[in-house]
């Protein structure tokens, strides 16, 4: 292409992420402001291809715009319900429903915060020295000695692996979170999410995606060692396959007391832990792979990860466990996934 | 350049041109059409036509067959996605959502009236 054409369309690009943000932010309707942030999230995306990191892109546009995206729709529609049930109940004393919705000078504040925090990134940005300080061709160096292609991959599960496996236990640990919100009488029961209200065409894709998805997953998995892809992004796929299909009410998810559910939560970061550990003896410390084994350690590794970060990004997405209070017999039994 | 490639060039360039033809329509036609009906008309003759044609303009210049292979694929998630996509939008449009966000993002029960003629009901609830 030519450059100024690039340019043009760079430009343009950057000016449309801004100009989302700004209308994700400012517009009033809830549903509006998300469809926003998911569409920014898109456009992020091509702006990542354009920095030439297909890796983020593909990050981005699995968990920053679709699962997002998909909780923040759900949290919409259930405030959206709350506030009918209020309003319904409490028809007599707006007072109250008025009293809940965030104060003026709050919102200022968070604002005011935001656009700090934008500041003083930019800024940091702006500040770095060009070329910017670069540990690059250092790894690119060494990349051979694991055994595999992709540099992103290599950093990741390689050089940085100490970074890779404690994002693996916080996922884990924000999944504790959540499960602590549970009410008591609902605890150790199944998550579930909540079916949509207009089901046949989604029980339609439901029924003839996953096999697509579940192909690419893999793929991504598996080509993560040479190209672009890996764990996480074939985890997230995975996850959105499983929110399809409980969403069409298709399938059920385990109650959170399964045993067989708790050991997939934690077999990606226990597994991970154990060869990191295993390296303190037969190679040169915490998570040195041992040589000749590395490429092994790595594919084991990266496979019960995906498992691992599928699960848990469902459960994210599932939320606590609550009283099945909608329960009926829409719904037919199926075994669990 | 060979007689071959300048014609799988010109095939190139004439199918993308055609298919940015459908999305510019499909654009002016969601921004102008009337209803949630109209206008979802003129969104998925953009994704079908548009997408398939751009994607059929591609395919001379491939390097490897999987790569045309990848772009069919493409083209046939994106039709799976937005037949979908348009039927839950239909449906909501004919039915009437359970309730509505007003301009202050609060929410009130729906309105009666038909729903198809309340423009700005459906997609994007934020036109002015």
């Amino acid at each position: 292409m030519i450059p100024a054409l690039e340019r043009a369309v760079e430009l343009a690009i950057g000016a449309m992420l801004v100009g989302l943000a700004l209308w994700s932010v400012l517009v009033r309707p809830r549903f509006a402001s998300i469809v926003g942030f998911v569409v920014f999230g898109l456009l992020l995306m091509l702006a990542w291809m354009r920095l030439g990191a297909p890796d983020v892109a593909m990050t981005e546009g699995a968990i920053g715009s679709g699962l997002a995206g998909f909780l923040l729709l759900s949290a919409a529609a259930r405030l959206r319900c709350s506030e009918i049930r209020r309003a319904r109940i409490g028809a007599g004393e707006p007072q109250r429903a008025r009293d809940r919705s965030p104060r003026r000078s709050s919102i200022v504040a968070l604002g005011v915060g935001c656009a700090a925090v934008a500041a003083a990134l930019a800024a940091a940005v702006a500040a770095l020295p060009h070329p910017a300080p670069s540990l690059a061709p250092a790894a690119l160096e060494r990349l051979p000695e694991l055994g595999i292609g992709n540099p992103v991959s290599g950093v990741l599960i390689g050089f940085r692996a100490l970074d890779t496996l404690v994002e693996k236990i916080v996922l884990v640990v924000a999944l504790v979170g959540v499960w602590g919100l549970a009410a008591e009488a609902s605890w150790r029961r199944a998550p579930s999410v909540d079916p949509s209200p207009e089901i046949e065409p989604i029980r339609f894709l439901a029924r003839a995606l996953p096999p697509v998805g579940i192909v690419l997953a893999i793929y991504l998995l598996w080509r993560g060692a040479t190209e672009p892809g890996g764990a996480f992004p074939a985890g997230a796929i995975l996850a959105a396959m499983a929110v399809l299909v409980l969403a069409a009410g298709l399938g059920r998810l385990p109650p959170t007391a399964a045993r067989s559910l708790r050991l997939a939560i934690c077999a990606g970061p226990l597994v991970f832990l154990g060869v990191g550990g295993l390296g303190m003896g037969v190679a040169r410390g915490f998570l040195d792979y041992p040589a000749g084994f590395e490429v092994l350690s790595i594919k084991l590794i990266e496979v019960l990860l995906t498992g691992s970060v599928a699960v848990v990004l469902l459960l994210l997405v599932a939320g606590p466990p609550e009283e099945a209070a909608s329960a009926n017999g829409m719904r037919r039994p199926e075994p669990p996934l | 350049m060979s007689v071959v490639a300048a014609l799988l060039d010109g095939w190139t360039v004439l199918l993308v041109c055609a298919g940015i033809g459908f999305f510019v329509a499909g654009t002016t036609g969601m921004l102008r059409f009337p209803d949630a009906a109209t206008r979802l008309h003129a969104l998925t003759k953009a994704d079908n036509l548009g997408v398939g044609l751009v994607v059929l303009g591609l395919l001379p210049q491939v390097a490897r067959p999987a790569e045309g292979f990848k772009l069919l694929v493409i083209w046939a998630l994106v039709l799976l996605a937005s037949a979908v996509s348009s039927q839950l939008v239909a449906r909501v449009a004919t039915d009437g959502p359970p309730i509505e966000e007003d301009r202050n993002g609060r929410t009130a029960p729906a309105a009666s009236g038909t729903p198809l003629d309340r423009s700005g009901s459906v997609g994007a609830g934020a036109q002015p």
